[in-house]
């Protein structure tokens, strides 16, 4: 059993880092919310919409909650912008000169302007992350699932990246479900922060981070952000002891 | 300037590497004439190096048969089943081994006939194939066809199969059904491994043509061309005229070459994103 007893609601727009330690059941939740893994019990919805239940216990993939994975999954056989266009281009509604403009201009926005043409083995994976948030954004995806995509990034690569995610959520508003075992990264970018226990997991703790959008890289030196460090340091540390000592392995 | 001192640097290194290479063809070709010639240096009759003949005689055999029509036509003959053989391996392998990948049940069905049918070396069949097909040149050609098939099947199911799971899963999400899942996933990732087993098919093909051409022999009004490269070096060996094996072989050997470089270049071409590693 990886997640039991979880409970939690995410509004629209917000982003929700979901904080653990490792093994500890984030991935499967996700999992399940995207439609890779079936629950046993209870229910997911989205805007009232049942994705699964103990009726249907696997949900549907679908375009509406997009899934950017930890190592990356661009297509390696396609150019970056071939990539970011796949979405659209698959399902036909919009032109091929329409998904063209929309996606050379979505790359541009998030600073990817130069690497259109390269394929994703070429440039850095910094870069290919931001590509790989391109394209799931250029579905209009209600909900960008994110499993730790920074995790395989050095901390400098990392830095940068969130203040580019930032950025890109601050243009398109979609809802961010975000695992990461950063707390710092956590505190930074969240609305909402959920600590969750270690194998079965659930949330422990629920905080709302009350530092206001926009922000950048100058709110981690903030009084605020300190004090909300200390308040969940040790929570998070307890959890991260309890699944060492189960001798939880990486996932 | 350093720039300029390194790209004479990387010259130089790349002249001596030549050399080398150079070198060593070389030093081949006069320990082989030393070895052919022992019994002139030495003096001494019936050394059993000199029974073969020295790469000078080979060379000047070679530049003779240059301008024979039977010679030429053996490379014709070879070539062409290869083409052939290897064609109809790619064109049926390609198709059967995707199927066996997508469909389970399909697997099911065929993969134990095959897997029995696998180990029966090419040229084991090379009996049966003369007695089936109606013309030597279809049964000289089923087997090189053999041979290629199911390299090409073999790698097509393995590279199929070992497309990552999170593509898969990054196209659902995005909704990609099973036919846009088949056409942009499975195609595209398993050119590389369509490329591997069409270059190793045509190693093995061209080494089933000579032993399968040496086989079967000459040929007859009757039954077809016969002929190849390979019976060419049998028939010298035969015949008695051992310069000739050595030319055959080194023919063998140029057109096996060419022929695999030439699918390696075909394989790079149609994997652009590997190439920028």
């Amino acid at each position: 059993m990886a997640v039991d007893h979880c409970s939690l609601d995410i509004a629209a727009g917000e982003i929700c880092m979901i904080v653990g330690p490792s093994g500890c059941g984030k991935t499967t939740l996700l999992n399940a919310i995207a439609g890779f893994h079936e629950i046993t019990s209870g229910s997911i919805t989205l805007d009232g919409n049942v994705l699964c239940n103990a009726a249907k216990p696997k949900a549907d993939p679908g375009s509406d909650r997009i899934v950017v994975f930890q190592n990356g999954a661009l297509f390696p056989w396609k150019t970056n912008l071939e990539n970011v266009k796949f979405g659209p281009a698959m399902r036909g509604i919009m032109s091929k000169a329409e998904i063209t403009e929309k996606a050379l201009g979505m790359m541009a926005d998030a600073g990817l302007a130069g690497v259109e043409q390269n394929f994703p083995g070429e440039v850095s994976s910094g870069m290919r992350r931001r590509v790989e948030i391109v394209r799931a954004l250029m579905n209009d995806p209600k909900v960008l699932l994110l499993d730790e995509p920074y995790r395989a990034l050095d901390s400098l690569t990392k830095s940068v990246m969130h203040e580019a995610l930032l950025e890109i959520y601050y243009k398109n508003k979609v809802t961010i479900f975000f695992i990461t075992h950063d707390l710092e990264e956590a505190i930074f970018l969240g609305h909402k922060v959920a600590i969750m226990t270690t194998r079965p997991c659930k949330p422990k703790k629920v905080l709302t981070i009350d530092i206001p959008h926009p922000r950048d890289y100058g709110v981690l030196t903030s009084k605020r952000f300190r004090e909300l460090m200390e308040e969940t340091e040790e929570i998070v540390h307890e959890e991260a002891l309890k699944a060492f000592e189960a001798g939880e392995r990486e996932n | 300037m350093p720039a300029v001192a390194a790209s004479k640097g990387i010259s130089r290194l790349f002249n001596r590497k030549l050399y080398r290479g150079l070198a060593s063809v070389v030093l081949f070709f006069v320990l082989w004439q030393v070895l052919a010639s022992l019994d002139k240096l030495l003096g001494i009759d019936s050394l059993r190096s000199t029974v073969i003949p020295p790469p000078s005689v080979v060379f000047k055999t070679w530049w003779s048969l240059l301008l024979d029509p039977n010679y030429a036509k053996s490379w014709y003959l070879s070539v062409s089943r290869v083409l052939a053989g290897f064609l109809a391996a790619v064109l049926l392998g390609i198709p059967l081994g995707l199927l066996m990948a997508v469909s389970s049940k399909f697997y099911r069905t065929v993969f134990p006939t095959f897997e029995v049918l696998r180990p029966i070396p090419p040229l084991a069949w090379v009996p049966i194939s003369i007695i089936f097909w109606p013309t030597q040149e279809l049964s000289i050609t089923f087997v090189t066809f053999l041979g290629a098939f199911t390299t090409i099947v073999i790698n097509v199911i393995g590279g199929a199969k070992s497309i990552d799971m999170r593509y898969f899963q990054a196209a659902r999400s995005m909704g990609a059904s099973n036919w846009e899942i088949f056409r942009r996933l499975i195609l595209p990732g398993t050119i590389p491994s369509i490329a591997v087993g069409a270059e190793v098919g045509m190693g093995i093909t061209w080494a089933v043509v000579v032993a399968a051409e040496m086989i079967s022999g000459g040929g007859s009004s009757l039954s077809g061309a016969g002929g190849g490269l390979g019976y060419f070096v049998w028939n010298s060996y035969v015949g008695g005229v051992f310069p000739q094996i050595i030319v055959g072989m080194f023919s063998i050997g140029i057109a096996g070459y060419v022929a695999s470089s030439a699918i390696r270049k075909i394989g790079k071409l149609v994997t652009p994103w590997l190439q920028t590693r």
